[in-house]
């Protein structure tokens, strides 16, 4: 007996499924814009949910602190240590203070903060605001004829939006801190010198894009954070994912970003 | 057990719907509904789960958007609405939700306060809390004032549930499985609260259960939903009151006879 199989062939079922995945990345970006535009549509139109933006942006400072401090601090002390060997042998002890202060402030406090806050806040968002779709909190909020989306998103964004950079410019500090104990303990430099040469290479081009990073960053934290939990299913199954791709996608993305902006940046030097 | 005679006005249906559909994929939910609330009215809409009964109230308060047919909700078509004029009549439609859905990071009071400070412009602190103390002594909780949601138990949540939704006086009750996951003694407790509801705040009401004690008890008119349709509409003895092979199974398997 002949059989006829109704599977199709192996390349053809690859087309097909990337074909899917295709569509699917396209549709996924529409929402992404469509949730996006949004946002500017809602956060600044009344009335402002001012109680809660200031409740979300202490929740983002206190959640990040403690981390926020250890890091700034353990980075400031590792990366002089780590430096100093390497400027010894041309001699350039002495430059250790720039060369803190441009590694920190230009680039590893913005970034690194932004990574913690996307460990920290992100995935704490994306878990909630998940949690609130699944048990139907937010639909009970948009029945009630409140506006959910104003109330849970645009407060979030636009705390870590001011709280990143904050974080950032503490992270940078605490950093240049560390710094200025190890390079003091083994130089003996006073705290003045120490923070004259460290501010000296830096720039308003140089303070002015990291504050830009900072603020790109919190904003894409607190997006992403909200939009994979607002738009979260599947039960607990979907939290957990929701929290999960808050971590993942803020953070590849703040790498993106980081490279766009050093090159923007670049720029106008 | 059978509830009390309501002043209904059989002129005046606050929810017309007709010939709705939805499918999600391939299976298809409802397949061309008609149906009328009439003011005054409780309507309990019967079925087994799955069949498109929450669906169905979901329409109604536009959480989702059917396939076709027509929705008018208090002389309003919910399709054709902008968000501004959906926002407004949703504040006329109370919706209790299965599991509550009470606001878990807020007290019990905030829960109370929160719909009402965004909807009611210009209220004074004063008679928001003479608001909350209204509803509190309707539902028979007013202990619960300052509690966390985590702190009460299900047929606590249930009612500081149906408590939110009656602080914006709202014409019409959606209740989503009211009894759902309840001991017998509270479920008859949440049936007497929904007609003391009806009869306090003069609200129609569609109630979805498939609780036969909950609609014997609560319902005006009995809708029985079955392949997307409404098989069989009237009072309880007049649903039951068949050979439907498909309907009989639903009366024999509850535990009144």
């Amino acid at each position: 007996m002949d059989t006829v199989s109704n599977t199709p062939p192996p390349v053809q079922k690859r087309n097909s499924k990337l074909k899917t995945r295709v569509t699917g990345f396209f549709v996924n970006l529409y929402d992404v814009s469509k949730f996006v535009v949004r946002f500017f549509k809602e956060a600044f139109v009344p009335p402002y949910e001012f109680k809660e933006i200031i409740r979300q942006c202490f929740e983002v400072g206190v959640r990040s602190l403690t981390l926020i401090s250890l890091t700034g601090f353990i980075i400031g002390v590792i990366f002089t240590k780590q430096s100093r060997p390497s400027l010894t042998n041309f001699g350039a002890n002495s430059w250790l203070p720039s060369l803190v202060s441009i590694a920190v402030m230009k680039a590893l406090a913005p970034l690194v903060t932004a990574i913690i806050a996307s460990g920290k806040v992100g995935s704490s968002i994306g878990a909630e605001l998940g949690s609130m779709r699944v048990t139907e909190q937010i639909d009970a909020m948009e029945v009630s004829g409140t506006k959910p989306f104003k109330y849970l998103v645009c407060t979030r964004v636009i705390a870590t939006t001011f709280t990143v950079p904050l974080l950032a410019t503490y992270s940078a500090l605490i950093a240049l801190l560390g710094g200025y104990l190890n390079v003091s303990q083994n130089e003996g430099t006073s705290f003045s010198e120490f923070m004259e040469s460290a501010f000296e290479p830096i720039n308003f081009i140089d303070i002015n894009a990291s504050l830009v990073k900072a603020i790109v960053f919190g904003f894409t934290v607190g997006m992403v954070g909200c939009y994979q939990g607002y738009n979260s299913s599947k039960g607990t199954e979907g939290v957990g994912k929701a929290a999960n791709n808050a971590v993942v996608i803020a953070m590849f993305l703040v790498f993106i970003e980081e490279v766009l902006i050093v090159q923007i940046a670049g720029w106008f030097r | 057990m059978e509830k009390a005679k309501a002043q209904i006005n059989y002129d005046n249906p606050v929810i017309s719907i007709r010939n709705l559909e939805k499918s999600f994929g391939d299976y298809h939910v409802l397949r061309g509904i008609d149906l009328d609330l009439f003011q005054g009215e409780n309507l309990v809409v019967l079925g087994r789960s799955g069949t498109g009964k929450s669906v169905l109230i979901k329409l109604i308060s536009g959480l989702l958007y059917p396939d076709s047919g027509s929705i008018d909700v208090l002389g309003n078509d919910v399709l054709t609405l902008d968000t501004r004029s959906l926002q407004e009549l949703r504040i006329r439609i109370g919706f209790s939700f299965q599991n509550s859905a009470l606001y878990d990071s807020m007290t019990v009071r905030k829960n109370l306060e929160f719909p009402l400070v965004r909807n009611k412009k210009g209220i004074t602190r004063k008679e928001i809390d003479q608001s909350v103390e209204s509803v509190l002594d309707a539902v028979s909780l007013s202990q619960t004032i300052n509690q966390m949601p985590s702190e009460l138990s299900g047929g606590q949540r249930k009612r500081i549930g149906i408590a939110r939704t009656l602080i914006l006086n709202p014409e019409i009750m959606l209740y989503d499985e009211p009894t759902a996951g309840l001991d017998p003694i509270t479920c008859i407790e949440i049936n007497e609260l929904i007609n003391e509801v009806q009869q306090r705040y003069h609200t129609s009401s569609i109630i979805i259960t498939h609780d036969l004690t909950c609609a014997k008890m609560t319902g005006d008119r009995i809708a029985m939903l079955l392949d997307g349709q409404f098989q069989r509409v009237g009072n309880f003895n007049e649903v039951f009151a068949t050979s439907d092979e498909r309907v009989k199974p639903f009366y024999d398997y509850n535990f009144i006879q």
